[in-house]
């Protein structure tokens, strides 16, 4: 008897696995990429599956580089249709993608603020980016000009009108966008303030501006946004670095540091007045359009004005939405499956 | 042996007493140590366990409720877009959405302005027009009438009722209160100090609920409040004591996710009796969404359910097989050993390297589906072999020689000594380890990453093939979302999980008590 059951659930699994393995016609659009975008792809994708008689999409959170790496790997089925990224997609990775066939489509949906935020009952900050390059580099410029091991223990070490307060900042780890949008646009431009940085040549430029100190005053806290939001309630002398929409949401309790005499406000984010911000964008496959169902209505979702317009359902969500002849563009770039060139 | 006054030593007669009593009550002291040293680490191993029950259940049994507003919707034919059809296809698909802002707004008729309106509209859920939906469906009768229809609230709204965006502090003064109009402010009399010296000017929001209607406190000077009207009172009839109240924000408005506006609505539909804090059915009903209030654990709960049947499937008579042949036929000589050794270390292996191998192997070798269970219980199958094989070779090792020695000296093969005596005898025991071991692939999120199962999905899953999701990972989400009220879901689905995983533990002792034999 139970030889029987055995071999007879042995061969049922064997018969799924050949049956699952045969190649099938999807009908439902895969989605990967950013974790900073994918909030708003999934609230775009449950809308379109509710409304439009189409499946709802699968939405996964991979990162962008490595959403762009799954997106690029070919044409048909196996491979997603969409990649969400929350920077540029790189030149390399555009010739990767047409090595392998593929015709890049690119729509920018909006932007997204990067804060540096503490608890309310902590001191509030104004702060310019030299300061927080000052504060968290690795190597900053010494006494006499030359570079040696960042010697700041308080923020008023760094400069006098700063609270006098230990340096303690939770921020994402390097595998994430967000660290490298805080890198670019906070750590580099600080470096730049300083002649003898600035007069380096990119590679050692690079060295000194994109190196964070490792001595215990920023410490990694993880991908998990709502965890910082956490250690920061707990901890009053700390400062996070996290995406603005959490700001959005925890208003109550957090307050945003104001960086270069900007506020972190959504229509300082919007006007490009606050300078810590980034621009999120997806990019399709021109191939699987036609071949996967309600890729172009998809698209045509994302960039209405009900969703990604100034009050679109995105804007709930944190998004900032792009100024609205951008939009009407990138829509007509969607319709028209207009390639990708760099 | 009389002589109980003597120690231990004494009783003995050994020759140097004095040293053996020390002896003696040293042994004693380590024993107490030892023991002591027990019970801390059992206490506090028990105290970290009731802290962590304690902070989910408490964070989390609000997530299994949620507040419910009733509307009283007019099904108006016209603004259905319905015409003279009636048929259940066309109720089915047309959009309720134009009457449920109609009710809002006949509601609160004052509300003008694009900003307000929206706000307004934000009071109930996106999802509220399935519950009218539903309610059409179940009897198209009611087309051309107005009924009193129970929606979700917002997420927003929902946190707010629950006090976790705002303390709220609410008072009845007990004296008469007389309302006049001044433009369009209104002004507040009562004597004695009903107002408490209060500070409008100090951040808190102070609203006065009086003759139906909702006054924002703008300033207080003694018995005289002036202040801007939210929702318009009914008439400006003094106001008996006890009737009317007084509610302070301890949050700004500034940074609350709701105005003061929208907590004067609530506040006005709650003095109606029409917001109710409801057992949250559909939780359990759906499947991943953006919004709180409509997201249920139901598609990650089947595809769970699911991808355990494919890891079952596929560990069990694999694993049980193994395990036979390694106990009852397999020689014992240095190949087997190595087996067992790997087999060993197998079970050690952090799971992220079993999803690496489904990734390479099954993905990309076999171009088997990305995010589907068949995938996801083939990569637990391989994680939970090792404890399986395990498992079952110890309960093969404790079915005594005897049983084997007398079946074959009656003449029985081997295969028939086995499936005959020995193995339905070490079934207890294997089955244990084997749901010890699904228990383990249930909780499992990390191997699954690798291969697209950390998803948002919201259909529930037909087939091993579609696309899902499991519980963990939905924690997982959740846990990521930037809305307040995931927190309180978060919670809400590691009760459901862990639910699952003391019922599958309860089964695996039930089998131990029932049906294993002692020799």
């Amino acid at each position: 008897m139970l030889k029987h059951i055995l071999s007879a659930t042995t061969l049922t699994v064997f018969a799924g696995m050949t049956l699952a393995g045969t190649a099938q016609a999807r009908d439902q659009i895969r989605i990967v990429g950013s974790s900073t975008v994918f909030p708003f792809s999934t609230t775009v994708a449950e809308q379109f599956g509710k409304t439009s008689g189409f499946k709802t999409p699968v939405v996964e959170s991979t990162g962008s580089g490595g959403g762009l790496k799954l997106f690029c790997s070919g044409v048909g089925t196996d491979h997603p249709d969409i990649t969400n990224a929350s920077r540029r997609i790189k030149k390399s990775e555009v010739e990767k993608c047409n090595a392998n066939g593929i015709t890049v489509v690119e729509i920018k949906v909006g932007f997204d603020g990067i804060v540096l935020a503490n608890s309310k009952n902590g001191p509030a900050f104004n702060v310019a980016r030299k300061q927080v390059f000052l504060a968290l580099a690795a190597k900053v410029p010494g006494p006499n000009g030359d570079l040696i091991e960042n010697p700041y223990k308080n923020w008023s070490d760094v400069d006098k009108s700063l609270p006098n307060e230990k340096i303690e900042v939770l921020g994402p780890p390097p595998t994430s966008g967000t660290r490298d949008a805080f890198v670019e646009l906070v750590m580099r431009e600080g470096a730049k303030e300083f002649p003898q940085i600035k007069a380096l040549e990119k590679k050692a430029f690079r060295a000194v501006s994109d190196r964070i100190r490792e001595d215990g005053a920023f410490v990694e806290a993880g991908e998990n946004d709502n965890l910082i939001v956490q250690k920061l309630e707990a901890n009053p002398e700390a400062v996070g670095i996290f995406g603005f929409s959490f700001l959005d949401q925890n208003a109550d309790k957090m307050q945003g540091a104001v960086v270069d005499g900007q506020e972190p406000t959504f229509e300082n984010i919007a006007s490009g007045a606050y300078p810590v911000s980034r621009s999120l964008f997806f990019y399709v496959k021109k191939e699987h359009v036609g071949t996967i169902p309600g890729i172009a209505e998809f698209v045509g979702e994302f960039t209405s004005d009900d969703a990604a317009g100034e009050d679109g359902y995105l804007l709930d969500k944190g998004l900032i939405p792009l100024p609205q002849a951008d939009l009407e563009a990138y829509r007509k770039a969607g319709a028209d499956l207009t390639p990708l060139s760099l | 042996m009389t002589d109980t006054g003597q120690t231990p030593g004494a009783r003995l007669g050994l020759k140097n007493r004095t040293t053996s009593d020390e002896n003696v009550r040293q042994r004693y002291r380590k024993e107490r140590r030892f023991k002591l040293l027990g019970q801390l680490a059992l206490g506090s191993a028990i105290g970290m366990l009731v802290f962590l029950l304690v902070t989910i259940v408490g964070n989390g049994y609000s997530g299994f409720f949620q507040h419910e507003i009733a509307l009283k919707v007019h099904l108006d034919p016209a603004r259905l877009k319905l015409g003279d059809k009636r048929d259940a296809e066309s109720l089915a698909r047309t959009s309720y959405g134009n009457v449920i802002k109609d009710a809002l707004r006949s509601e609160f008729p004052d509300v003008k302005g694009r900003t307000d309106r929206r706000a307004l509209s934000k009071l109930v859920s996106k999802d509220a027009d399935t519950a009218v939906r539903d309610a059409v469906l179940a009897n198209p009768e009611i087309i051309g009438t107005t009924q009193t229809i129970w929606v979700k609230a917002t997420d927003d709204v929902d946190t707010f009722l629950k006090g976790h965006m705002s303390a709220v502090e609410q008072w009845s003064p007990d004296v008469a209160a007389k309302l006049s109009l001044e433009g369009d402010r209104v002004r507040i009399t009562a004597a004695g100090s009903a107002f408490r010296d209060l500070q409008p000017a100090d951040g808190s929001s102070y609203l006065v609920s009086i003759n139906g209607g909702v006054v924002k406190l703008i300033d207080v000077a003694g018995g005289v409040a002036k202040g801007e009207v939210l929702v318009a009172p009914r008439d400006t009839a003094t106001t008996p004591a006890g009737a009317w109240h007084i509610s302070a924000y301890a949050t700004p408005e500034s940074d609350r996710r709701l105005n003061d506006k929208a907590i004067a609505w609530i506040a006005k539909l709650q003095a109606e009796d029409r917001v109710e804090n409801r057992f949250n059915v559909s939780f359990f009903q759906t499947g991943a969404s953006t919004a709180p209030e409509s997201a249920g654990i139901w598609s990650a709960v089947v595809g769970s359910f699911l991808t355990l049947v494919v890891t079952l499937a596929i560990s069990f008579p694999i694993g049980v097989l193994a395990a036979l042949y390694l106990e009852e036929f397999a020689p014992k000589n240095r190949w087997t050993d190595v087996i067992e050794v790997n087999i060993n270390n197998l079970a050690a292996v952090p799971s992220i390297i079993f999803g690496l191998l489904g990734l390479a192997v099954f993905l990309t070798l076999f171009g088997l589906p990305r995010s589907a269970p068949v995938v996801g219980g083939m990569v637990l199958a391989l994680m939970t072999l090792p404890t399986i094989i395990i498992a079952s070779r110890a309960a093969l090792k404790a079915v005594p020689p005897s049983i084997r020695q007398a079946a074959l000296g009656m003449g029985a093969s081997r295969l028939q000594t086995v499936t005959h005596h020995v193995l339905p005898l070490a079934m207890p025991g294997i089955l244990t380890g084997t749901i010890i071991g699904m228990a383990q692939a249930l909780g499992e999120t990390a191997p699954l990453l690798m291969i697209g199962m950390v998803a948002f999905i919201v259909d529930i899953p037909g087939g091993f093939t579609d696309s899902a999701t499991v519980l963990p990972v939905q924690i997982y989400l959740w846990a990521d979302s930037p809305e307040r009220a995931f927190l309180a879901k978060t919670s809400a689905a590691i009760m459901v999980l862990l639910a699952f995983l003391i019922l599958m533990n309860a089964l695996a002792v039930l089998l131990r008590k029932r049906f294993e034999r002692r020799w």
